[in-house]
């Protein structure tokens, strides 16, 4: 009676068997979520128009962005009466085109961001790890040291350090770097800690992984996840904290295109010439938002916790 | 000689004036090849005995041991570097759930690969020849391609054979599980034990298996330990505690599955709880839960002397018929 079902059984079991098996890359996973979140594409669209005007800013941009063309100061932008098409966005007060400004300093702002970021990202995991493995002694002083870096306003400990190492490009980074620092840290031990207790640290401890596997090769995979996002949204304030320093005259200096230093140097022309003002700041604006949407994008993608909630 | 030879080991929590001690006194000798079972309920210090012995437990647990042999090497003495390679290589141990054992992070080939490279020394290519062996012997459909899948695409059983494949990798002399089949759904279950099991004999490891399911015990193991509150209370070859449980505690171990009380109104259990840190017995630990208890038992802290075939730590231990020798 049941024969024929049985025999049929047996026949199809050896071909399952043999069925191969593919997995969908965790890059294809990741990229399909992360595109389903709209401003986030969007803002990645953003992001890579402004990294291809930074790169090739000496080529794309249509003036030199510290030649001074005396004859048109505070030029208007090109769609007013008084405006002229080769200075779209206008001139500023020496005459210099606000456009090729803008895009020079994007590669002044994504260099403070990218290197302030590895500077702070790179030493806050490490810490980070090292508090979480060594709890008692190390690690209690690691957090209590970061505590006391947290108690400070960071605007000020970054006007102090810059204070203390001289205003200029590299002390910026310097000090946006620390003071972006206990944020890592804290990241990386709260994440690493609650990574430990679990069954396959204990499983890696038993197949004999030293503390350094453990640390680097075992635990800090697992952790990546919220570091990332907070490396991408730690680029935004990076650009904002630049910015601050440099509209304080403690950053990158003149003639070099920064856009808070530009915000500064204009700070006079603020009710007669709009655009002198507008367009450094609308360009700070645009980029941490868009900075701020990815970093939202990233961490619905790679916490698998929100996936499929919104 | 025995494979692991363990004299007088215990294990204590907390501080160094009112420490709890989770396992204490603990013998246990296994030879080459042997299956022992490992039985108690829950906190009564089985799984800690052998985290113990792989030298897992971290400040501020404490252990001691008169004697701590595994293959004629004393782990007590040994620098802990060496005893990285010899706890990597030559004894593992599976874990109760599966689905957190295995790192997320990485693929089940990569997993599998890097401890072969470690402790074999194996180049990349041998590894992942290995690695697919190792996946077709537990017995896993479509081998190759889940050398490249990640943990959470599979399922319970799955990462079980994975975590069985990756505690055999090195040959291992002895193999720890650790409620192997505990998560996992009863069909399931007797597969990953058949698997375990013959596994055992073609490799010729010893394994350990704590349970605290008796009927595994009663069809695999040669020899089981019954632990109670820290305590071996008796040790027994497998037939025989089941047919004549000495202590008081096997008896009611044996007579609370449910099994054993079809068509009875209530379930048999033991009165009252495994005693904590703040209320532990005076004389023998289980005192105040045995029905057979007496004065002296109340007093006096028994030592596991031998009854028969089986050691036993009770003063007043059951006869064939289950009632107490007086």
């Amino acid at each position: 009676m049941t024969t024929p079902v049985q025999s049929a059984n047996t026949a199809v079991a050896p071909e399952m068997a043999a069925a191969s098996y593919s997995y969908p890359s965790p890059l294809a996973e990741f990229w399909a979520s992360f595109r389903a979140n709209r401003g986030a594409s969007a803002a990645l669209v953003f992001m890579a128009f402004m990294v291809i005007a930074a790169l090739f800013a000496p080529w794309l941009a249509p003036h030199d962005p510290i030649e001074q063309h005396r004859d048109i100061l505070l030029l208007s932008p090109a769609w007013t009466a008084q405006g002229q098409w080769s200075f779209l966005l206008g001139t500023d007060e020496l005459g210099r085109d606000i456009l090729s400004r803008l895009m020079h300093g994007a590669r002044v702002s994504m260099t403070i961001g990218l290197v302030s970021v590895v500077l702070s990202l790179l030493p806050g995991i490490v810490l980070g790890l090292v508090s979480a493995f060594y709890p008692k002694a190390v690690g209690t002083a690691i957090m209590r040291a970061m505590d006391i870096m947290m108690a400070l306003p960071s605007l000020l400990l970054a006007v102090a350090i810059v204070a203390v190492l001289g205003p200029g490009l590299t002390n910026t980074m310097i000090a946006i770097a620390v003071v972006s620092l206990p944020s890592y840290v804290r990241l990386t031990r709260a994440s690493a800690m609650s990574e430990l207790g679990r069954d396959y640290v204990i499983a890696a401890r038993l197949a004999g992984a030293g503390k350094l596997r453990l640390m680097f090769n075992t635990v800090l995979p697992n952790c990546m996840a919220p570091v990332i996002v907070q490396a991408t949204l730690g680029f935004s304030s990076a650009i904002l904290d630049a910015a601050a320093l440099g509209f304080l005259g403690l950053g990158a200096q003149p003639p070099l295109p920064e856009w808070g230093t530009m915000l500064a140097s204009a700070r006079d022309y603020i009710e007669s010439a709009w655009w002198v003002v507008t367009m450094p700041g609308i360009t700070i604006l645009f980029n941490v938002v868009a900075l701020n949407l990815m970093g939202d994008g990233l961490r619905d993608a790679l916490d698998p916790k929100l996936k499929k909630l919104a | 000689m025995s494979l692991l030879e363990i004299k007088n080991l215990s294990v204590e929590f907390g501080s160094q004036d009112n420490p709890f001690r989770a396992v204490q006194d603990v013998n246990l000798s296994i030879n080459r090849g042997e299956i022992v079972g490992i039985v108690g309920e829950s906190g009564s210090g089985k799984s800690v005995t052998m985290l113990a012995l792989m030298g897992l437990i971290e400040a501020p647990g404490r252990v001691t041991a008169d004697q701590l042999v595994f293959d004629g090497q004393d782990l007590m003495t040994m620098s802990p570097a060496a005893k990285r390679h010899l706890v990597g290589k030559d004894v593992a141990m599976i874990f109760q759930d599966a689905l957190t054992s295995l790192n997320p992070a990485y693929t089940v080939g990569f997993q599998l690969m890097e401890t072969l490279r470690l402790h074999m020394g194996l180049s990349k290519s041998e590894a992942q020849k290995r690695a697919l062996e190792l996946l077709e012997l537990v017995e896993i459909p479509a081998a190759k391609s889940r050398l490249s899948a990640y943990p959470h695409q599979l399922s319970g059983g799955m990462s079980q054979r994975v975590m069985i494949a990756m505690a055999i990798a090195c040959n291992p002399k002895l193999l720890i599980a650790d409620e192997p089949t505990t998560a996992l759904d009863v069909t399931v279950q007797a597969q990953i034990m058949d698997l375990l099991v013959s596994l055992q004999k073609s490799q010729d490891m010893a394994l350990i298996l704590i349970t605290h399911d008796l009927a595994v015990i009663a069809e695999v193991a040669h020899r089981v330990a019954v632990m109670y509150a820290g305590e071996i209370v008796e040790t027994s070859p497998v037939p025989e505690i089941f047919y004549r449980p000495h202590h008081p505690y096997t008896q009611a171990l044996l007579a609370s599955i449910p099994e054993h009380s079809k068509g009875a109104e209530r379930l048999a259990t033991l009165p009252g709880v495994v005693p904590g840190q703040y209320d532990r017995p005076i004389g023998c630990l289980l005192s105040p839960r045995c029905p057979y208890a007496n004065e002296k038992c109340r007093n006096e802290h028994p030592k596991l002397t031998q009854t028969h075939g089986s050691f036993v730590r009770c003063f007043t231990p059951l006869d064939e018929a289950g009632r107490p020798i007086v």
